[in-house]
């Protein structure tokens, strides 16, 4: 027996009981919390949760394009454990992190609980990716040293700087201006955002009237007569799930549309829903990149037709968050190439990875948040009813968010420097 | 079976719920924060009892759950004063002055009015809550660390600390509960539920009954709030808004209003049964919740704490 032949053996050996290896490593859990009941399960929760189920066993089997074409994450299969977010946050994550263990916390819809268990992930040293929550005050003011937790979803301030943008782009008389967002934390951040935005683009517009009804009100009657009495020529709204959809029902009729110029933030959620209702030309927002407004890509491609095959109809928004937040995830992990949780996370930091909605930087926040642009387009149906849009216009990163050293208030406040848009 | 009027022995409850706590603190981590936010919020419930003893339903006590939580997170967010040294006694002051006002109103009521005035009064602390921008609205806003008389613990030890402040204020809750349903005062809230009218002809004033009792419930729950948002680090107006207090409500009936312990316990055993339920039905998890506390309701008209009695006699 020579030399070499001895190191071939070992060297084969070696690569066997790697492979034996791999095969019998424990499978990655992951705690997903998401909606499951109440009113965001409908529009949030359930899309999260299809897409989680797609991304997960696709990811298992080894179904995705490059560059996600390795079977798992790192090798390990990887196992969902789904959580009830409308339970008490704080005690669930809990569970999930001491009890059940979990390798990973991947979810949070609502801003409170992403507030609420952003100290907890840094305290348990839990390994933590938020998928959506609005407030840009995670990275702010709540966890300021993060390293341990991750958003891969961008902050709401860049729907409202894309919608007052696109307002000012596409010449919409902007000299009465109207909101009519719901009168929680969300609405009341994104019509904040959105006034200041208008002030930092110099419209000289004058606040009409401003609508804060109940959150899951459903009937907005009064609320619609004091918008079409106010001479508003654009009407900006966050409304989401069941609200925006009882809006879409009770405005078009009324001819609020066809009065003024009316952007919807979250539009895109309604187009699969109400495809005959919402007026042509409204003004669509998806909260980022996504579905209709993703750019071209092989991975778009596959994503929404496994989505569709696996649950009947294509991904909306919230979708399309989730399984950017999972091949975040994986993309981290596979570049640490190690299972060890402080690796993973030094990875995922200032991390550049594709997603089916195109590039995500984890560029501020420290290097936690992620920043994505934004596109805004006009409703409208093709000849054989199905939903669309048209007149897109996508604004950079860069152009809508706030640079790292800057919290998205003050650089509203300041006007935007920094702002780079083509 | 009339409800026990009897408290001369529950303090050897207490003592078993001691006990119970500090067996506790050997528990899993999860296990033992389950155990904590339970004792709090079963502070609140306890208020709740007492108010059932009197004949009262306060559909509104996450109120004063919600004003010991916020004076808490204002004091320790806004003003910078972390010590519970001052934090929670800040929690139960607030709650009992809030509480001697409403008193004053609420007193003069009883049943269907009474418990649709207070869920009332909750809800109105919730819509300014709403819609107060600067306190981070229905997000709510985030405590930082707090200390404990002066030594700040570091980050492991302050599971710890907060654990044995939470057991130590619920015991003290349920022992002063238990002072005050041994004296005249506590003793006359079944009287009130009874008859009134013959209580007030013995010359006593039913309405300062039910206003002390009122007031005794508010700095309960005002210290469990407290407590609560120690534990979680965390308030949000959900703490006031009507389903919380629904809640409270309901551990008070399913735990029965025979001892000062009782509601505390429920507390812990829900849940349990909650987070367990959670964990195996994930879509279906209120159904669990709904059907149990259906079967106890039926099974249990006097609640769980008939079984313990029982055992008793």
């Amino acid at each position: 027996m020579t030399l070499k032949t001895v190191l071939a053996g070992t060297a084969s050996l070696c690569l066997i009981a790697g492979a034996v290896q791999a095969q019998d490593q424990e499978p990655i859990t992951l705690g997903i919390p998401v909606f499951l009941s109440g009113a965001a399960s409908g529009p949030f929760g359930l899309p999260q949760r299809n897409a989680a189920e797609v991304i997960i066993a696709e990811l298992n089997a080894g179904n995705l394009p490059a560059p996600y074409d390795t079977k798992g994450i790192n090798g390990r299969m990887v196992e969902a454990n789904y959580v009830d977010e409308a339970a008490d946050a704080v005690q669930e994550y809990r569970n999930m992190a001491e009890r059940e263990g979990v390798d990973a916390v991947v979810g949070y819809t609502s801003s409170g609980n992403c507030k609420a268990v952003a100290p907890l992930a840094e305290e348990l040293q839990q390994l933590t990716v938020l998928v959506d929550c609005g407030t840009p005050q995670i990275f702010e003011s709540v966890v300021t040293d993060p390293t341990y937790l991750f958003r891969t979803g961008p902050t709401g301030t860049i729907d409202s700087v894309g919608a007052a943008r696109y307002l000012v782009d596409t010449g919409v008389d902007m000299s009465e201006v109207a909101g009519i967002n719901q009168n929680y934390a969300w609405g009341q951040d994104a019509w904040a955002d959105f006034t200041g935005s208008l002030i930092a683009l110099d419209t000289g517009s004058d606040i009409a009237t401003e609508q804060f009804p109940q959150v899951f009100a459903g009937q907005y009657g009064a609320e619609i007569s004091a918008l079409l009495t106010s001479g508003a020529k654009a009407i900006h709204t966050s409304f989401w799930g069941g609200d925006l959809e009882a809006f879409i029902l009770q405005a078009a009729p009324r001819g609020l549309f066809a009065r003024s110029a009316v952007v919807m933030t979250t539009g895109e959620a309604a187009m699969q829903r109400l495809p005959n209702e919402i007026p042509e030309g409204a003004i669509i927002g998806a909260r980022g990149p996504y579905s209709y407004f993703a750019p071209e890509s092989e991975l778009a491609t596959w994503f929404r037709d496994a989505y569709e095959k696996a649950h009947g109809q294509p991904p909306s928004y919230p979708a399309w968050k989730m399984a950017q937040a999972l091949l975040g995830l994986k993309s981290a992990w596979e570049k640490a190439g190690s299972d060890d949780p402080a690796a993973i996370a030094k990875a995922f930091e200032n991390l550049e990875y594709e997603t089916p909605a195109g590039t995500v930087r984890m560029a501020i926040g420290n290097g936690h948040q992620a920043v994505q642009g934004i596109a805004y387009g006009t409703y409208k149906q093709d000849a054989d009813g199905n939903p669309g849009v048209e007149n897109v216009i996508a604004y950079a990163a860069e152009c809508v968010n706030p640079p790292n050293d800057t919290t998205a208030a003050a650089w509203i406040e300041a006007g935007f420097p920094g702002a780079s848009c083509n | 079976m009339m409800p026990t009027l009897d408290f001369r022995r529950d303090h050897l409850f207490v003592a078993v719920l001691a006990l119970l706590v500090i067996v506790g603190f050997f528990l899993p981590s999860w296990m033992r924060f389950l155990i904590q936010t339970a004792m709090a919020s079963g502070l609140v419930a306890l208020g709740v009892m007492l108010q059932m003893r009197a004949g009262l339903v306060s559909f509104g006590q996450g109120l004063f759950f919600c004003i010991g939580g916020y004076a808490v997170g204002l004091l320790a967010a806004k003003a910078g004063i972390t010590d519970v040294a001052l934090l929670l006694p800040a929690a139960a002051l607030a709650a009992l002055v809030i509480g001697l006002v409403l008193g004053l109103l609420l007193s003069r009521y009883r049943e269907i009015f009474y418990a649709m005035l207070t869920l009332a009064v909750s809800m109105i602390l919730y819509g300014l809550l709403v819609k107060a921008a600067s306190l981070g609205s229905t997000d709510g806003f985030n405590i930082p660390a707090v200390s404990y008389f002066g030594f700040v613990p570091d980050q492991a030890a302050r599971p710890d600390w907060s654990y044995a402040l939470t057991g130590v204020v619920v015991l003290a809750g349920c022992l002063g509960a238990l002072a005050y349903l041994r004296s005249g005062a506590g003793a006359m809230l079944d009287a009130v539920r009874e008859n009134e009218i013959r209580l007030s002809y013995l010359g006593t004033s039913p309405r300062v009954l039910v206003f002390v009792v009122y007031a005794v419930a508010a700095v309960l729950s005002g210290l469990g709030g407290g407590l609560w948002a120690i534990s979680s680090g965390h308030v949000d107006p959900e703490m006031t808004y009507w389903t919380t207090s629904g809640q409270f409500v309901f551990v008070a009936l399913l735990a029965g209003r025979g001892s000062v312990v009782a509601p505390v316990m429920a507390y812990f055993l829900l849940e349990l049964l909650r987070t367990y339920a959670l964990d195996i039905a994930p879509n279906a998890w209120q159904l669990i919740l709904g059907s149990a506390m259906l079967a106890v309701i039926v099974l249990l008209p006097r609640g769980l704490w008939s079984l313990v009695a029982r055992a008793r006699t």
